[in-house]
């Protein structure tokens, strides 16, 4: 296959609909008669609501219903079914309006159903509760003393596995230090608020447009849910303004809307407000007891990790946070642990990099610290310890890594050579100067997937599978690997995603739609030519009569012999020959089959990431001057969109170490900050100079083009290269994400 | 107080160009309005507080949060919102700026940035790239792409006034 549009630049096909305000969001969808609803929220963190008078709501002109747990829908969803989906923890999963208990602070606890926004806003204003406060945990600082090992935990979750004698080890060690690091509750906040528009067709039948990162998810939900037949009821999200995890499970205003729609015979739209936005998954906090232990050539001889990290009463959500320390670097004796402090929250929810932008920040500072102890570069440190392989699984070797590349690289862009060890050396006017880099680690996975390739009269290609697209780039990949199956420019194809109707394809998290992708549209694109030969072939008189499919090259409209370029016929005939306006096939890979080949390595992606910071120590203030992130995750295959995932995961990283924590009155169970005026994430004053590295490297295990997937690497490591930034500034060691003005200059 | 007490307003907004008649109640937003009630949804929601910027438009010429304002406050105001710009086939410079530096990934705060974008060069004030950065820092943008939106602004304005940030 010859590469025109594969590895190179080039622009979002979507790109020209979302700057003209044409992308439609699932808000954005309507219909004549469409109601509105609005959801309020509970007040308190635990307890029952005693009564829930919504009668001056029904006054308001306009208002058609108020749901709540008083007269929800009697109907066998609420009985029987679990509320399960694709990424639920193990656990009881919160149901809307089941009954009067209340959870957690901001529970959905009514819905207003009105003709108008307006109308729903302020009726739900009017709808009085009076609750029953119980006594309720929100610290994980308190509940961390009764924390627990998880029973089962939730998808992709791993038990650390420990090896070796770590705490022997450490006793004897030359070089030690120990400490514990803190990373802060963080909440998902895309630009778009959660909304669900549901159309209502009749009894069963419904079009729904749901914010979400995969529609056969949230098909699954409702359908199971509400008893509904799956041929009945499509999903659709064709552009989703942003995810980061959060669109992995269904969020409430989805089961609320379809409920309504289902019980009025009418279309609702339900839109949370931002506030709202923080009631469901988080980021969990993590409290990370760390030791380490080197001899004097800067050896590791012992890692001790052991986390404790919150979720909720009724759902155990587990990331992997320690096991990163038994992983990313060589040695014998590791002692992993991860405990559950179950606090009275709603449950965290995976946020990109779940667990590893928790886990590696203590890690990657960890090792900072122990590094200058051992009066050693940083980066000596790591190369001195790289993991030939993986030492927690098997011994396994890697389908690739080019960390080491990273880190030479990296340095290089950087000038990390005039750095100076000694911190407080560095001074611009008033400020600190400071350089601090980390290693970053993310798994290279791949899920099942089925794509359909379709040709048409038209001379256009079309492949569409049930993805999404929430900024990752996912339409232009697709586009781009077709055009280049088939030789045509990137306007003749297009791309189709979002819809529940295509071709079953996993949620999009993890990093691995690239590379699921990849298989699926190479599949699908070469078994559509296979089709489209053999029809060639057939043909009578056929130019192609003695040619094979393995000889075949398919260009600009036309397939050719290779060896005798005269010889070709065009699709368009094909097509007149079939007596078909469109030929398609669907292929794709099944999860065993692309499993086996797999198995015997270690699928990662790299990267090593080096931050300047200056620090202003009167006001406590830090700014991120200068960021050199080095990747190696594969073949790239848009340098332009993927640059701008690891921009983003950059930005997020920095938006971790100096700014996002959720505020939690702990009087009261509640959010203090549930808003993005107080909510702080980076903004483009917080911004400098970003550059970003992609290392060649290859690999032909992970996936058929060696794609191992951008979303999470850059965050991971981000947050401890700023911190050990800052060490290196002003000689302060804050080990408690964010790292924010106050608890700077209660340090210095 | 019964709201159906209050008159629906009746109300001329010249939205990019064209007299548009909304009949809304007195308290619907402008944003509401616009994306509601004349069916321009290109002007987005992020958090109807003022705090992100994704609801920015122009009213006569000036960048303003529309989530903040009344669209009865508005009544013969010219409003432009991004479908006013430009079009596919003749994107606006900041929108074809915007495409070819990536300057966006979920494009949800995009049209909000393009607008504050034209409202900032309107205003004029920008001397530094410090001056950009600065007053660009109202609009959010979640996936991160401020970098490149920088780029995107500071090619247009550079490319206008011919002085180099």
């Amino acid at each position: 296959m010859r590469e025109n549009y594969i590895g190179k630049a080039t622009n979002r096909v979507d790109g020209p609909l979302k700057v003209t305000g044409q992308a439609k969001f699932a808000a954005e969808f309507t219909t004549s008669g469409l109601l509105y609803g609005v959801v309020v929220s509970g007040e308190i963190a635990k307890g029952k609501i005693d009564s829930l008078d919504d009668s001056e709501a029904l006054k308001v002109e306009g208002v058609h219903k108020v749901f709540s747990h008083k007269n929800r829908p009697d109907i066998i969803h609420y009985i029987n079914k679990k509320h399960e989906d694709q990424d639920s923890p193990y656990g009881e999963h919160f149901k809307p309006f089941y009954d009067e208990k209340i959870l957690f602070n901001q529970q959905p606890i009514a819905l207003v159903v009105a003709e108008t926004f307006e109308a729903a806003r302020h009726a739900s204003k009017l709808i009085k509760i009076k609750y029953s406060e119980e006594p309720f945990l929100t610290d994980m600082q308190i509940a961390r003393l009764e924390a627990k090992k998880p029973d089962k935990g939730k998808m992709g979750w791993e038990k650390p596995k420990s090896r070796g004698d770590a705490e022997k080890s450490f006793a004897s060690a030359e070089v030690k230090f120990e400490n514990e690091y803190t990373t802060s509750i963080n909440t998902h906040n895309p630009m778009e608020m959660f909304a669900s528009t549901v159309i209502y067709h009749g009894p069963g039948k419904l079009t729904i447009y749901d914010k979400t990162q995969g529609v056969m998810n949230s098909l699954g939900y409702v359908c199971n849910i509400f008893d509904l037949k799956k041929d009945d009821v499509q999903v659709l999200s064709p552009y989703v303004g942003g995810g980061f995890g959060s669109g992995l499970r269904p969020q409430y205003q989805l089961m609320l809307a379809t409920m309504a729609a289902l019980d009025m015979k009418q279309s609702v739209r339900v839109v949370l407000t931002r506030q709202q936005m923080f009631s469901f998954g988080h980021r969990p906090g993590s409290i990370n007891t760390f030791k380490l232990g080197a001899d004097k050539s800067g050896a590791l001889t012992s890692i001790y990790h052991h986390v404790v990290q919150e979720t909720s009463m009724f759902e155990e959500y587990t990331e992997n946070i320690a096991s990163w320390s038994g992983v990313a670097y060589h040695c014998e004796n590791v002692d992993l642990d991860h405990k559950l402090a179950h606090v009275n929250l709603y449950t965290p929810l995976d946020m990109r990099a779940p667990g590893a932008a928790s886990g590696m920040f203590a890690l990657e500072c960890g090792l900072d610290e122990l590094a200058l102890k051992l009066n050693m570069d940083p980066i000596e440190l790591r190369l001195k310890n790289f993991a030939v392989n993986d030492q927690a699984h098997f011994h396994r070797p890697h389908a690739s890594n080019e960390l080491k590349a990273c880190y030479i690289e990296g340095a290089e862009k950087f000038g990390w050579s005039k750095r100076n060890s000694k911190p407080r050396s560095l001074k611009d006017g008033r400020k600190f100067v400071g350089y601090g880099m980390a290693g970053g680690m993310w798994e290279a996975n791949r899920q099942a997937i089925q794509v359909m390739a379709a040709y048409n009269k038209e001379g256009k290609l079309t492949v569409s599978s049930a993805s999404s697209d929430m900024g990752t780039g996912t339409y232009t990949i697709m586009a781009q690997m077709a055009a280049d199956s088939f030789g045509l420019h990137i306007d003749q194809v297009k791309a189709m995603i979002g819809d529940s109707k295509l071709p079953e394809a996993p949620l999009s998290g993890g990093s691995w739609t690239a590379a699921s992708l990849s298989h699926g549209v190479i599949f699908a694109c070469d078994k559509l030519k296979k089709t489209l030969f053999d029809s060639a072939k057939g043909m009578k008189n056929s130019p192609l009569s003695k040619s094979t499919f393995e000889g075949s090259v398919f260009k600009e409209g036309w397939v050719y012999d290779k060896t005798d370029l005269t010889k070709k016929v065009s699709l368009l005939d094909i097509l007149k020959h079939e007596k078909k306006d469109e030929i398609t096939e669907t292929d794709g890979e099944n999860k065993i089959m692309g499993m086996i080949k797999q198995m015997p390595y270690s699928k990662n992606t790299h990267a090593a990431v080096f931050v300047e910071v200056k620090v202003d120590e009167d006001l406590g203030m830090v700014e991120v001057t200068k960021v050199v992130s080095a990747v190696a995750a594969g073949k790239i295959l848009n340098p332009k969109t993927a640059r701008s995932q690891i921009l983003g995961g950059v930005v997020w990283g920095i938006s971790q170490a100096l700014h996002e924590t959720n505020l939690i009155d702990h009087n009261f169970g509640r959010i203090m900050n549930h808003s993005l005026a107080e909510y702080h994430i980076t903004v483009q004053k917080d911004v400098g100079n970003i550059e970003v590295i992609f290392i060649d490297e290859k690999d032909d295990v992970t996936s058929k083009m060696g794609v191992k997937g951008l979303g999470e690497i850059g965050i991971v490591g981000t947050a401890a290269a700023v911190a050990n930034a800052i060490y290196n500034a002003i000689g302060m060691r804050i080990r408690e994400l964010p790292i924010t003005p106050d608890k700077l200059i209660r340090a210095t | 107080m019964n709201l159906s007490e209050k008159p629906t307003h009746s109300l001329i907004l010249k939205i990019n160009g064209t007299d548009t008649i909304l009949k809304i109640k007195p308290w619907t937003s402008l944003l509401d309005g616009l994306r509601e009630y004349a069916g321009l949804s290109g002007t987005k929601k992020g958090c109807d507080h003022g705090q992100c910027g994704a609801c920015t438009v122009l009213v006569d010429g000036k960048r303003i949060n529309s989530c903040l304002t009344l669209a009865v406050m508005h009544d013969g105001h010219e409003i432009t919102t991004i479908e006013g710009l430009g079009t596919l086939e003749n994107l606006h410079p900041l929108q074809a700026a915007f495409v070819e530096h990536d300057a966006f990934q979920c494009g949800y705060c995009t049209p909000g940035q393009i607008c504050s974008a034209v409202g900032l060069m309107n205003e004029g004030k920008v001397k530094t790239e410090d001056d950009l950065r600065e007053m660009m820092s109202g609009n959010l943008c979640r996936c991160g792409a401020y970098s490149n939106i920088f780029d995107a602004v500071k090619e247009v304005i550079n490319h206008k006034t011919g002085v180099l940030l």
